[in-house]
């Protein structure tokens, strides 16, 4: 009650305005951010890292030498001992811009591709997600608001789709188009361009966004704001773009860290089994798949990847799970200041 | 030609009855046991006459028998024939297109069946019935052949292969001399199976077998069981000797690190896949008694396709083979030690190798250092400078690593290139097949047998570029029909003087090299990793190691 008494005169603040504050009282949710925006940061800035370190982290530098305290180091290191089998990568030398986490198999400096593979991973994440969430709210509001024959066929599309297990469904269409590429008519897009996994993982994803917005506009649909609207005469059109698409705008920013984690995930996972984003460019994935290599020898190769993909994935959740609670009315997070 | 085959059947009699002491002794000694091999998968179908991998070949030495067959040998007395299922190598006559053989008697199959020519005729039509891999090409020159291929249910091979049960023999007839047919007859693809065998694959039921051993039980997933034969008794040392172990169990499943983790504790004996890379440098330091490094005929090669923009010019494919670093690729592999490299088609210490080199900064007889200088003009002459290059490679860890780097050499010589990898299953029919539009790649070629010709003819002549099949192992498109003329007056050569026709082929091998159809990158050699208790390892440059010819107690 008395908080009730002590909220009467926030009454005039917005909606937006309350789910901000809510969520900056959430300190796990705003550490996740910081986080996630801490590793974005640092990726955007791969192509600084790799000029200041001159490094190219896409070439073959088997032959290179560095300097480590003061000392010519070989970059791939032969082993002297017994038959003189195998090379093994430099590791780390723990300084930046200086094969700060080692070398991978082909003698690249490996923090310059972890960046770089970062760009490229959240790049895909990112674009994939935008393409997910505009064509499954496309999906789920034409299908809930138009109901009859088109909610039908839209209906049994998402389904066969949802059918599939994403994996599979992502490795399917991934396998046959990463050779030849996609030409559909106009639209050409190579084998090895990142359009390639952004629109597998953006495709795979749609019912998972659409069949929620599907249900959420077939409520609305029946509420009394849009009936009233319909009475008036006032165009379906402008009621799906006025009246519906405000009131489920909460849903769909829920959904962008969640579906980045997804996407991230599944990007990783298609890119571990080769059929992601193509060498000699890097992703997490790659970057894992090339560690896998080097287990026994040089574990960070493969570790640093998988951590990276770790910590981006649980600060989009967590972030997700608070942005979730703040935008909800029923939430039961408390304003610190109510 | 015959005077050759009496030679090879004196030199054999000689070798065997040196060897066969010793071996009697040994057997007392560690006879017995069991010897525990690994693998990431099974070879595919038990069928011999279907299967065509090292894995299948190599585990069928000790099971089946042909006429004839490779000695169980090491070094090059292993690329000798020897007579196995025959009781002497065949009488030739007819201008070398006739052979007779005569069988042994007394042979029996591990299910007590007698062996008979019957069974040696319904094996040659068996191998056109179930389509072998190799019925249109090793196996073409038989007489009644062209009907069994066009017709392979209703094959007979009339007046091809004749049986004379009364006498014994097998009289085996071709349309035309054939110098290399006794090393087709010595591949598991012609070994003789019981009459009755069904005429389809049979994939994962084991066929009854003549040798020492016999598939006593086999899953895919799981493993397979090989023991005793009960009816073997030991006819030829040197074509089929008896083993030491009672039983191979071959375990399927087990990751390459695992495997090398598993044999170091001493539960396996073997391992058949190459050893991780990340482990080569502990075991050469730390097991090296335990490690067999053996040459092999083989050849990892980038087709580049003469058929397409930009390597449908010679000077721009030249200028790959200038660019490219040997000993970059060899330190991909594992160093010096496991690969060397190489510039031509054919492996070293092969028939017709001739060291040869045109392609590196001193041209002459071995490849000393790259020439980019070179290679980048070569690409401006070819007026090919800035297109686009997609090399498809195999989805293992080297051949990756090998796309890469290549992807680094044809940028820095001034091509776009990107780097494509494809599932190990289907990359070699992938790379094939010229609807897939492939520009170049990167994939290996292992001997059948030790004849130039299964080099050079097999993968440049005319003949084996078929447009739009997945079965074009001429990957380049390579067509040149002075070279094509020549390899075919080589194949003729060899049925009356090898050593002229070995000429020719080193000849050939460097007129092929010269218009680099394919980049040649080195020379692998084969790691054997075994366990201690492994004994007696014996290395057949034909099917590798020898395993029933080791002991483990």
């Amino acid at each position: 009650m008395s908080s009730q008494v002590a909220a009467m005169p926030r009454k005039t603040r917005g909606p937006w305005a309350v789910a901000f504050a809510k969520l900056a009282t959430d300190r796990a949710a705003m550490a996740s951010l910081a986080v996630f925006l801490i590793i974005v940061l640092a990726c955007f800035s791969a192509p600084l890292y790799a000029k200041w370190a001159g490094t190219d982290p896409f070439a073959s530098t088997l032959d290179a030498v560095i300097q480590v305290d003061g000392a010519d180091v070989p970059v791939m290191e032969q082993t002297t001992e017994g038959l003189g089998l195998g090379y093994t990568p430099i590791g780390p030398t723990w300084r930046l811009g200086n094969y700060f986490l080692g070398a991978d198999s082909q003698g690249r400096d490996v923090m310059a591709r972890l960046l770089y593979g970062g760009l490229n991973s959240l790049l895909i994440s990112g674009a994939a997600t935008i393409f997910t969430l505009i064509f499954g709210t496309l999906a789920g509001l034409i299908a809930g608001y138009f109901g009859g024959i088109t909610d039908t066929v839209l209906s049994r599309l998402l389904d066969v789709l949802w059918a599939f297990p994403i994996y599979l469904l992502a490795i399917s269409l991934s396998i046959v188009t990463i050779a030849q590429g996609i030409a559909i008519g106009p639209i050409e897009i190579q084998s090895g361009s990142l359009w390639l996994p952004i629109i597998i993982i953006g495709i795979v994803y749609i019912p998972y966004v659409a069949r929620p917005i599907r249900g959420q506009v077939l409520a609305l649909r029946h509420s009394e704001f849009v009936l009233a609207a319909i009475n008036l005469g006032v165009p379906g059109r402008r009621i799906l773009w006025r009246d519906i698409l405000p009131n489920i705008t909460t849903t769909l920013i829920v959904f962008v860290p969640l579906m980045m984690a997804l996407n991230m995930l599944t990007e990783s996972a298609l890119s571990f089994l080769s059929i992601g984003v193509q060498p000699p460019a890097a992703s997490w994935g790659t970057i894992i798949q090339d560690g896998q290599a080097l287990l026994y020898t040089r574990p960070l190769v493969a570790l640093v990847p998988g951590l990276a993909i770790a910590v981006s994935v649980m600060a989009l959740n967590v972030f997700g799970d608070g942005l979730r609670d703040a935008l909800d009315p029923r939430s039961k997070v408390r304003l610190g200041r109510d | 030609m015959k005077k050759l085959l009496l030679a090879a059947s004196a030199a054999a009699l000689l070798a065997g009855s040196w060897l066969a002491p010793a071996q009697a002794e040994y057997l007392k000694e560690h006879r017995g046991g069991t010897i525990r091999l690994l693998a990431r998968s099974a070879a595919g179908t038990l069928d011999p006459h279907i299967n065509y991998t090292d894995q299948g070949w190599q585990m069928y030495q000790p099971i089946y028998d042909g006429l004839v067959a490779f000695r169980k040998a090491e070094g090059v007395d292993g690329f000798s024939i020897v007579p196995d299922l025959a009781e002497a190598m065949p009488q030739v006559s007819n201008d070398g297109k006739t052979f007779t053989f005569k069988l042994r008697k007394g042979i029996k199959f591990s299910n007590g069946q007698d062996l008979g020519v019957k069974d040696v005729v319904a094996s040659f039509q068996r191998i056109f019935k179930v389509s072998g891999p190799t019925s249109g090409t090793f196996y073409a020159g038989i007489v009644g052949a062209d009907k069994c291929l066009a017709d392979a249910k209703s094959c007979t091979l009339e007046g091809g292969v004749v049986a004379d049960e009364a006498a014994g023999t097998i009289t085996l007839n071709l349309t035309k001399p054939d110098a290399e047919i006794l090393y087709k007859l010595a591949l598991p693809h012609a070994v003789i199976l019981p009459a009755d065998t069904p005429a389809e694959d049979m994939g994962s039921k084991p066929i009854p077998s003549t040798g020492p051993y016999m598939i006593s039980a086999f899953d895919p997933n799981k493993g397979m069981t090989v023991s005793r034969n009960p009816n073997f008794k030991q006819w030829s040392e040197e074509a089929q000797p008896e083993g030491y172990p009672d039983v191979v169990q071959y375990d399927f499943g087990l990751s390459e690190e695992a495997a090398v983790t598993a044999i170091q504790n001493g539960e396996a004996d073997w391992m058949f896949d190459a050893l991780p890379s990340d482990r080569l440098g502990e075991l050469g330091s730390k097991s090296m008694d335990q490690l067999h490094i053996s040459p092999l005929s083989a050849w990892w090669y980038a087709p580049l396709n003469t058929r397409m923009a930009p390597f449908d010019n010679e000077k721009a494919r030249q200028a790959v083979a200038y660019a490219v670093d040997r000993n970059t690729l060899v330190k991909l592999f594992g160093g010096k030690v496991l690969a060397s490299p190489v510039c031509q088609v054919l492996p070293p210490d092969f028939p017709g190798h001739e060291d040869y080199c045109p392609f590196t900064k001193n041209p002459g007889a071995k490849w000393s250092a790259p020439d980019v200088d070179k290679a980048k003009q070569l690409v401006e002459e070819s007026g090919t400078k800035g297109q686009k290059v997609t090399i498809i490679v195999e989805d293992t860890a080297i051949s990756r690593s090998i796309g890469v780097y290549l992807q680094s050499v044809l940028t820095s010589i001034g091509y776009v290139a990107d780097v494509k990898p494809i599932s190990s299953n289907l990359q070699f029919t992938y790379i094939q097949n010229t609807n897939n539009k492939v520009q170049m790649s990167v994939t290996q070629w292992y001997k059948d047998y030790p004849a130039a010709s299964d080099f050079l003819n097999i993968l440049f002549s005319c003949a084996s570029f078929r447009e739009g099949s997945d079965a074009s192992i001429n990957i380049s498109g390579f067509c040149d029909k002075d070279i094509d003329a020549q390899m075919q007056k080589a194949l003729d050569l060899g049925v009356t003087d090898q050593k002229a026709a070995d000429k020719l082929w080193a000849a050939i091998d460097k007129q092929v090299t010269d218009k680099a159809p394919a980049v040649g990158l080195f020379t692998p050699k084969r790691l054997d990793f075994v366990s201690k208790r492994v004994g007696n390892f014996k290395f057949n440059p034909q099917f590798n190691w020898i395993i029933t010819q080791s002991w483990v107690q």
